[in-house]
């Protein structure tokens, strides 16, 4: 961070702008670029997942709005934002009102404290591991208000499945990061990154050492996200779209974009921790290796590490969305089965084998 | 409300599955109560496309309502056509030429083919998986469309008249197309879905319907032969004479098997559909005697007939007074028997296991509120 704020305050000084403005200002933009970003990122992944399903399925998907379908979402939202917001009469208003303002919460702190590079994370503190466990937690919250609120009873049966689905995924989550702090001896974010690297690139990644961790958290993350095939809160074929049943117009659409916004944030979090976040695959960053050691590669490595963090996530969705072409929900019994009897213990066994692991790698902390 | 633990009061929720649920295949309402997600008691209530299928014989001529029978089941119109004109042609002792009986049983198995197809597709949108949908329903527009430049029509064809088919047979090659790709494409579901875990978890044990209580509840067709009970008019069919057929049994009772019965069916129907077109190859052309359908008058009497349907045995039975039009007509449809089915199966089951066991049993609600 103090790289690119010297930077900007000599840009700055070069045009004779005060210097209180550019520290004022220096603070304020990264938040308004997040939220931008946020949006388009939504809009991407929107499409992405749109097209991938047409593709998975033999279709085309998307393709009328804009060039290549780019615009779909951006209508759909529009069109969303120009419906009637029905609120149903018997519902509880307050609630139901708030359950899409508190979704977003936790979505855009979330992408708030990831290190995108190495200078540049917005909230840095020394343990954001322990803020994620609470965040990612939290969008349940919302979802059983919202479901609860509605008086709608398949809502309430989504909002009751979604909260025993969290609490059950919500544990073994807890066990893989605990391993993860383990190894790296550290709850900050960017000191994990840095601990995976290696100069042979892709070996330093906790995903060898870790891989059932990997494998336990990704499906809990699933879990999480009610992405199938744990999509039982919200199965369409069931409940008819569980808790946002009731929800319409804007409110709908908070509720859907704020899932995408959710599974980017979740995406970069599993490859900070697993992946080896803003670390190059190859060990040396690729603009060092085309320009050497000059001042411009020094200034590109920091956009290559924002590339290689969201190529990483990008797999990671990719898998998701792959997952959700190919596989039927889960019944209710086995989802509650397959987090308390596999997962949990898979978890805990993989957090011995962890602490086993750093001990043989001589990790003396 | 019931006394519960410790004195606490325990209610129980009643959930109005339907008319307008994505996965009651048209508009079937079940009335369920639960205790938690398990099931207490369900009531079907049918009758919300109810179109007086039966009633609408008594006013129209023979020739008037060949077309109607076709929307029956619009999913396989064929058969109830082939029923319809199965009756009067015995009635009036009309023979059907060779040619014609193989064109019957070539259509009659490519339709059963596209109502197969379509219900693995959303069977499995009922468990929520996408994409078999789409699979299936691309193997279903190869049928579709060589049934639409055939008859003119996707669904309800209108086909079948009495004494024969309306026009003769065309289109070979694309049947031989859909003979040449289907086996491959069903090798792909089997490999995407049969032995899927989470597909397994969901249908095997679920929705176990013993030998006794089918034969009780009049359950026929897949549903009854993938609880291990041989039973398939095709067998004893006057038109699938000379075929080589092993109607498709299994042990397995649930759901799974309901599955995997009409995944060999289709196999089976490829079968028929392959020397059915080796009879055709056989046969020629021949001017035909044409029947005159305005004067149809069926004599004085009762009469009935039967069929293996995709969804069970479908049968009819006309009373006629000797009038052009019958003074009673009543059909009986396999779907009917198994909505009824319903109200015992999924008894003390969970209500994604309830919407499984519902989705196997392959109801389709035109062809019960008829």
């Amino acid at each position: 961070m103090n790289y690119l704020y010297f930077l900007y305050t000599e840009i700055l000084a070069k045009y004779n702008i005060p210097k209180l403005f550019g520290e004022i200002t220096f603070y304020i933009i990264p938040f308004c670029v997040l939220a931008v970003a946020l949006l388009i990122i939504v809009l991407i992944l929107v499409l992405a997942e749109r097209k991938l399903l047409g593709w998975f399925t033999q279709r085309k998907g998307p393709n009328r709005v804009g060039w290549w379908g780019i615009l779909q979402t951006l209508a759909d939202a529009l069109k969303l934002l120009l419906k009637e917001n029905i609120t149903p009469s018997k519902a509880d208003r307050f609630l139901f009102n708030l359950a899409p303002i508190l979704v977003f919460v936790p979505a855009m702190t979330l992408l708030g404290i990831i290190p995108y590079s190495a200078e540049f994370t917005f909230v840095n503190t020394s343990s954001n591991i322990i803020l994620y466990l609470l965040l990612a937690a939290f969008p349940i919250v919302s979802i059983f208000l919202g479901g609860w609120a509605s008086n709608n009873k398949y809502s309430l049966i989504g909002a009751v499945r979604s909260i025993a689905q969290v609490l059950s995924y919500e544990l073994p989550i807890s066990f893989v990061v605990i391993g993860i702090v383990t190894l790296a001896s550290s709850m900050n974010l960017t000191e994990i990154t840095l601990s995976q690297y290696t100069k042979y690139g892709i070996l330093g990644w906790y995903i060898f050492p870790c891989i059932l961790g990997f494998i336990i958290m990704f499906l809990c993350i699933l879990a999480e996200l009610n992405r199938c095939p744990f999509d039982l809160p919200e199965a369409e074929s069931e409940l008819i779209c569980g808790y946002n049943t009731e929800y319409s117009g804007m409110r709908f659409a908070i509720f859907y974009l704020t899932e995408y916004a959710l599974l980017f944030g979740n995406a970069l979090f599993l490859s900070v921790l697993f992946l080896g976040g803003y670390l190059s695959p190859f060990g040396a960053y690729l603009s060092h290796i085309f320009f050497g050691e000059t001042a411009f590669a020094n200034i590109l490595v920091y956009f290559e590490q924002v590339f290689w963090l969201i190529f990483k996530a990008s797999l990671i969705i990719f898998v998701v969305i792959w997952i959700r072409a190919t596989l039927p929900r889960l019944a209710s019994f086995d989802m509650l089965k397959f987090s308390w009897a596999v997962l949990l213990p898979l978890s805990i066994i993989n957090l011995l084998f962890m602490v086993i692991f750093k001990y043989i790698t001589g990790g003396a902390v | 409300m019931t006394q519960g633990w410790l004195g606490m009061t325990k209610t129980t929720l009643k959930l109005n599955l339907g008319p307008q649920h994505p996965s009651t295949h048209g508009v079937l309402r079940l009335i369920l109560e639960l205790e938690g997600e398990k099931i207490l008691s369900c009531e079907p209530d049918i009758g919300y496309l109810h179109r007086g299928m039966e009633k609408m014989a008594e006013k129209l001529s023979y020739i008037q309502y060949l077309p109607v029978v076709d929307r029956i089941d619009y999913l396989a119109g064929c058969f109830y056509s082939e029923l319809f004109c199965r009756t009067i042609e015995n009635a009036l002792n009309i023979e059907l030429s060779e040619r014609d009986k193989n064109i019957r049983v070539l259509l009659l198995e490519l339709n059963r083919i596209s109502s197969h197809l379509l219900w693995i597709g959303a069977f499995l949108m009922d468990l929520g998986a996408v994409s078999p949908f789409f699979y299936s329903m691309r193997e279903r527009e190869m049928v579709l469309r060589f049934f639409e430049k055939l008859t003119g029509q996707r669904m309800m064809y209108n086909y079948f008249v009495f004494g024969g088919v309306r026009n003769d047979i065309g289109y070979i090659d694309d049947i031989k197309e859909i003979i040449k790709i289907l086996p491959n494409k069903i090798k792909d579901y089997e490999r995407i879905i049969t032995d899927n875990p989470i597909f397994l978890a969901r249908t095997k044990n679920k929705g176990i319907l013993e030998k006794s209580v089918a034969a009780n509840y009049s359950i026929t067709g897949v549903n009854l032969r993938a609880s291990g009970i041989s039973y398939d008019l095709r067998q004893n069919d006057y038109l699938y004479k000379g075929y080589e057929f092993n109607p498709v049994v299994l042990q397995g009772k649930d759901a799974w098997a309901r599955y995997k019965a009409r995944i060999l069916e289709l196999k089976e129907s490829l079968n028929l559909i392959r020397q059915a077109l080796d009879k055709i190859s056989k046969t020629k052309t021949q001017a035909k005697t044409f029947i005159s359908p305005l004067g149809i008058k069926l004599p004085e009497g009762e009469y009935y007939n039967e069929i293996e349907a995709p969804r069970g045995l479908a049968s009819i039975y006309i009373k006629s007074l000797g009038d052009n039009v019958p003074y009673r007509l009543k059909w009986r449809t396999g779907s009917y028997y198994s909505v009824n089915l319903l109200k015992k199966l999924l008894l003390g089951e969970f209500l994604n296991d309830a919407i499984a066991i519902a989705g196997s049993l392959d109801i389709i609600l035109p062809e019960v509120d008829k």
